[in-house]
């Protein structure tokens, strides 16, 4: 099962190895990645695969978001269905 | 790498967080036919332990699938077989045991809304009908969760007059015995012309007779996606303003089907529809009057705003029925008054009336919705009120509903708080010349000509 992490804020050092970090110690592969500037907003998009993640997708969603919070930055994960049907046919 | 750029990612994450797209209902529709007993104990035991097997991992499953894909799903609901159906089998003239075992059916499930208590006496009241419209007022102000609905008119049998006239009663009485409550009960109540079998909105919701077993329906929304959607373009033509909701109205409505979709295979239970309705709710930026206003109108209620309704919900029906494979229900755009930070802020300010609310309702997808007018309304004039709108769904072909509050001790100038998704109205006037004789004359309106197509 693939999700698909977002990272937005503002940039400073540590956020992709803060984010990156909690991904590996929970088994969770990093597939792709790639950073942009999206309307001013630092926005980082990782593909992940959560097959093998010690934590179910809800669990892994929580630590996510209290990361960061210590970041100063917001972190989503999603299932990356919810893109492609918004955006694909 | 997966086959979505980033700025789709983050177009859709926007939606999301700032724009509030949100997933409005989750909507399981149980049929109670199974469940009509001659003891009416039996058939109450029957009707909980029912809603209570099928709908047991209805909230649950709706916020694992709010988590996974990180979209708000906020309302579970269920609707049922119109009760005056069931009520019907019973040797009882007391339909109120099956009101409060509904609204403890609703409480164990963990549902906010529970619909059907229902009734469709568009050509004539049976037994159970007559029973269970007249135990409607004391039914919605005696239990929190249930949502009532009445039929009175069809295209294709006209308007049963008779049940106009009681409706006005039934009303008056709802928000007598609600008084304390700001008269909350009448919003629970819903009067139409040409129901839908499977709505997944309340108050209006129940599980039509040809429906199955159990399905689940999904009602979305977004207001405020297309509202932005609309910032973007501002003085272009209609054709761009047309294009640009239907490709909205198309990315909101893919995340209802996903939904619907993912929440039918975790319950085992049918995909019935997604309802492509445009609800708003009283947040600000989660408006139906501000699309019409952001397309140049000074304020919602103005010369303009029908014609802008009407682009708006026909742009919303041709973006969704592509994105879902079975689209149903209302879908269109709702104007609720009460619900709506943009018409409680063009009622206050005398830019929106009744009249012309009426004339939005010939466009839109529903009718008058969340309309407080004052405490010493007639109960003549609320069945003129509706008897309007439902000449409007006959005529036209189309669902038109009525949700009216005559909040008791309340005149033109206050205003009620529901609270929540409910809102709070300001009290609107109506016309003070009376239809008392008119609405005196029973009997029913027959229906019109087109209705004549076989």
């Amino acid at each position: 099962m693939r999700a698909v992490v977002t990272v937005m804020g503002i940039d400073k050092p540590g956020i992709i190895a803060g984010t990156s970090t909690l991904l590996a110690d929970n088994n969770v592969n990093i597939l792709d990645i790639t950073q942009t500037i999206v309307q001013n907003i630092f926005t980082m998009v990782m593909l992940v695969d959560i097959e093998n993640s010690k934590l179910e997708l809800s669990a892994l969603a929580e630590e996510l978001n209290a990361l960061g919070k210590r970041l100063a930055v917001e972190i989503r994960i999603q299932h990356e269905d919810i893109f492609n049907s918004m955006h694909r046919i | 790498m997966i086959n979505i750029n980033t700025n789709e990612i983050a177009e859709t994450i926007k939606m999301i967080r700032d724009e509030h797209l949100d997933i409005r209902t989750i909507t399981m529709g149980i049929s109670l036919l199974d469940c009509a007993d001659s003891d009416i104990d039996a058939a109450c035991r029957k009707i909980y332990d029912k809603i209570t097997r099928y709908a047991k991992n209805l909230v649950k499953t709706g916020e694992e699938i709010s988590s996974r894909y990180g979209i708000p799903i906020i309302n579970k609901r269920i609707s049922v077989t119109p009760i005056a159906v069931i009520a019907s089998a019973s040797k009882t003239d007391d339909c109120l045991p099956f009101a409060r075992i509904l609204d403890k059916a609703a409480s164990e499930t963990g549902v906010n809304f529970i619909g059907g208590y229902s009734a469709l006496v568009h050509k004539g009241y049976s037994r159970g009908d007559e029973n269970l419209i007249r135990s409607i007022p004391e039914a919605l102000c005696s239990t929190e969760r249930v949502c009532s609905s009445v039929g009175v008119a069809t295209t294709k049998a006209g308007i049963n007059m008779d049940a106009v006239r009681q409706m006005g009663e039934i009303i008056k009485e709802t928000a007598r015995l609600s008084a304390d409550n700001n008269s909350m009960g009448c919003a629970k109540f819903v009067v139409f012309a040409n129901p839908v079998e499977d709505n997944p909105f309340m108050a209006g919701a129940f599980h039509g007779i040809g429906e199955g077993d159990c399905v689940i329906n999904v009602g979305v929304s977004g207001p405020g996606v297309v509202k932005s959607a609309l910032e973007r373009i501002q003085g272009q033509d209609f054709g761009v303003l047309a294009e640009t909701i239907k490709k909205t109205a198309f990315k909101i409505t893919r995340m209802g089907q996903l939904v619907a979709q993912e929440a039918s295979k975790a319950l085992g239970v049918p995909f019935g529809i997604v309802d492509l309705s445009l609800a708003p709710t009283p947040e600000v930026g989660d408006s139906v009057a501000y699309i019409l206003e952001e397309m140049g109108l000074e304020k919602c209620g103005t010369h303009g705003t029908t014609a802008a309704l009407a682009l708006l919900n026909d742009a919303v029906k041709k973006g969704g029925v592509m994105a879902s494979s079975y689209v149903g229900g209302l879908s269109g755009a709702f104007i609720p008054v009460s619900e709506d930070a943009g018409m409680i802020a063009a009622a206050e300010c005398g830019a929106l009336h009744l009249d012309k609310l009426e004339a939005m309702t010939c466009v839109c997808s529903v009718g008058l919705d969340m309309i407080a007018v004052p405490g010493d309304t007639p109960a003549s004039t609320i069945s003129a009120i509706i008897a309007d709108e439902m000449a409007i769904g006959v005529i036209n072909q189309k669902t038109t509903a009525v949700r009216i509050i005559p909040a008791a001790g309340k005149k033109v100038g206050d205003s009620v708080e529901f609270g929540g998704l409910l809102g709070a109205a300001p009290i609107m006037p109506v016309h003070s010349y009376s239809s008392e004789a008119f609405i005196a004359r029973g009997g029913r309106i027959p229906a019109p000509i087109h209705s004549l197509r076989n």
